[in-house]
């Protein structure tokens, strides 16, 4: 390296320019399309509108932080917040260890075929657009014919629109976040069970451990480390809540439990065309994601872990 | 029979379980494929939810197909999107991780920071909004290809790959005069054709099934992917804002009518996927959690 430094930029530039090159549509990528719009940020400090015209980006003056101070006092400050964490955080709490028990039971499997299949078809909800797993819950849920209200119809309850309630939305929100995610997310611990080392296994069955307490003295030990990793990673992602699947499900009623930063960005700049403003709450999130995300990684080096990046 | 082979009763409650968990991966769909079978008189009929319609009936998608061109013209932009797309991104992809998997090469770190600080910060959806708009690529193909020209996690899985093809066969090439882009083509794609097949795939996965930027980008009913059509069916009822399926709103969508949408719409994943699973499977093992 010292000898490159010593070497100089043109010179590099021009050994080396075939590689660069190579490198350039990627790079011109990168700026314009990545870079231009985090340039463009700046529109959160002026007074933009399609109306008054986005040359104003230049011309316009600074007006400081008040978008940032308009929306950290409205009223849908702490609702969108809370709602955005409120529907990650259920959805570790019952979607996080779902895919850790369901790679422990495949791995209990000892027919291999029957594994492939079992894991073949738990894949494949992953691959679904949330256009369609949108209206796979759509189908399941309406009033029309629907499962869920046929079955209640069979009980003598009354159908219930499950989707327009602010009492269920948020679950239906985890489970279909749970359902679609599981079967892909036991991959990572597959991998992980599979490195273990089958002397532990071994040693252990002649202690007498049975099955049951291999794998909670075992397998669970042994792939702690990453269990951790996921979970920091989880908890860096705070404020990602899906907005695809709750833009296609959500509608008015449920706004109050529902509306998380995504869909409140969405609404108030694309469609009520307060550019500015909405520039500011996006990036209000992306200030706050970018910090969780390096505590995140500086959590998971400190427990001895690679770190997230 | 030796010990390790005996089933016992938690091999079986195991079995029923993981079973169970199959089930509920895959009911969903077959009740969509029961109900878009379903004749318009069963339907009335049974007024209930339909897992094996008692005659099957293919009306529902003949109409989709055959009547309504909004349909079919949907299919066609989305086949287009993906190949188009796919091989765009590939393009841009492995060019990228060749360079930034180049251990000595001056500039490496400058790149790869330049891609890794798009990871943990960006504009978001205004300012990109506003960029493509400027650019004019509102209401054309390019505004579903260019926004999203590569992906970094997986440009990196892609990196990855490339640095572990060990250096003695680039410094022998290198010494018989070959040219950069010769050696990528030549020897370094030949040799990871598996990964970019599993790269090529995330990418086109992705394009089959994206239709926010087509819905925030496209407003011309012609050039809509399937996606953005079946959301409009299905949302048709919620809300007002389909300008997308005239054709289709002068016939009440019935529930079998929607239901073959996401048919048609999920048909062509589940028709590739059982051959190409493990290459998803492979990707994700070596991106590791990362990817």
């Amino acid at each position: 390296m010292t000898a490159v430094k010593s070497m100089g930029f043109f010179h590099a530039l021009k050994k080396y320019r075939a590689y660069y090159l190579l490198a350039l549509p990627g790079l011109l990528y990168l700026l314009i399309f990545r870079y231009v719009p985090m340039a463009g940020l700046v529109i959160a400090f002026k007074d933009i509108s399609p109306f008054s015209g986005i040359q104003g980006i230049l011309t316009q003056p600074f007006v400081g932080f008040r978008w940032f101070q308009k929306f950290f006092h409205s009223y849908y400050f702490w609702n969108i917040l809370g709602n955005t964490i409120g529907i990650r955080l259920q959805w570790i709490l019952f979607g996080f260890p779902v895919p850790i028990i369901l790679a422990l039971s495949l791995n209990e499997v000892m027919s291999g075929g029957y594994k492939r299949v079992i894991q073949t078809v738990s894949y494949i909800p992953y691959f679904f657009s949330s256009v369609v797993v949108a209206g796979l819950v759509m189908t399941i849920l309406t009033t029309e014919g629907g499962l869920v209200n046929n079955i209640l119809r069979l009980l003598g309850r009354e159908p219930v629109m499950f989707l327009a309630s602010p009492k269920y939305f948020r679950s239906i929100l985890v489970v279909t976040y749970i359902w679609q995610g599981a079967g892909w997310g036991s991959i990572v611990y597959l991998a992980a069970i599979t490195g273990i080392d089958p002397q532990l296994y071994e040693s252990a069955g002649l202690d007498g451990a049975g099955r049951f307490q291999k794998a909670v003295h075992i397998t669970v030990p042994c792939i702690a480390s990453i269990i951790v990793l996921l979970l920091i990673l989880n908890i860096g992602n705070l404020l990602e809540a899906g907005f695809e699947i709750i833009f296609l499900l959500y509608s008015e009623p449920v706004y109050k439990v529902a509306d998380v930063i995504d869909t409140y960005v969405y609404r108030s700049g694309l469609i009520g065309m307060q550019y500015s403003f909405a520039t500011a709450v996006g990036l209000f999130k992306s200030i706050v994601a970018m910090i969780l995300l390096i505590l995140a990684d500086f959590t998971a080096k400190r427990l001895d872990q690679p770190g997230l990046f | 029979m030796r010990k390790r082979n005996r089933i016992t009763a938690f091999d079986v409650l195991n079995w029923l379980f993981l079973a169970l968990v199959a089930l509920a991966c895959i009911i969903p769909f077959i009740t969509v494929i029961g109900t878009s079978l379903v004749s318009q008189e069963e339907w009335s009929r049974r007024s209930a939810f339909v897992l094996f319609p008692e005659k099957i009936d293919f009306s529902a998608y003949r109409v989709l197909l055959g009547n309504s061109q909004i349909v079919f013209r949907g299919l066609l932009n989305s086949v287009e999107r993906v190949l188009i797309g796919t091989a765009c991104n590939l393009l841009v992809t492995i060019t990228y991780a060749y360079v930034i998997s180049r251990k000595r090469l001056p500039g490496r770190i400058f790149l790869t920071y330049v891609l890794f600080f798009t990871m943990i910060f960006n504009g978001g959806l205004i300012p990109t909004y506003i960029l493509v708009d400027s650019l004019r690529l509102t209401n054309s193909f390019w505004a579903l290809v260019l926004p999203t020209l590569l992906n970094p996690w997986w440009l990196l899985i892609m990196r990855n790959f490339f640095a572990a093809i060990p250096e003695e066969f680039e410094e022998a090439a290198v010494i018989d005069g070959a040219k950069p882009t010769m050696i990528l083509v030549q020897l370094i794609l030949p040799m990871s054709l598996a990964s970019v097949a599993t790269i090529g795939l995330f990418y086109a996965v992705h394009h089959w099934n994206e239709w926010f930027a087509a819905f925030i980008y496209i407003n011309d009913g012609q050039k809509l992917p399937l996606q953005v059509i079946l959301r409009s069916i299905l949302i048709q009822g919620l809300m007002t804002e389909s300008d997308a399926v005239v054709d289709i709103r002068t016939m009440p969508p019935s529930q079998s009518i929607k239901n073959a949408l996401i048919v048609i719409t999920t048909l062509p994943i589940l028709m590739v996927y059982p051959f190409v699973q493990r290459y998803f499977v492979k990707g994700v093992m070596v991106g590791g959690i990362k990817g």
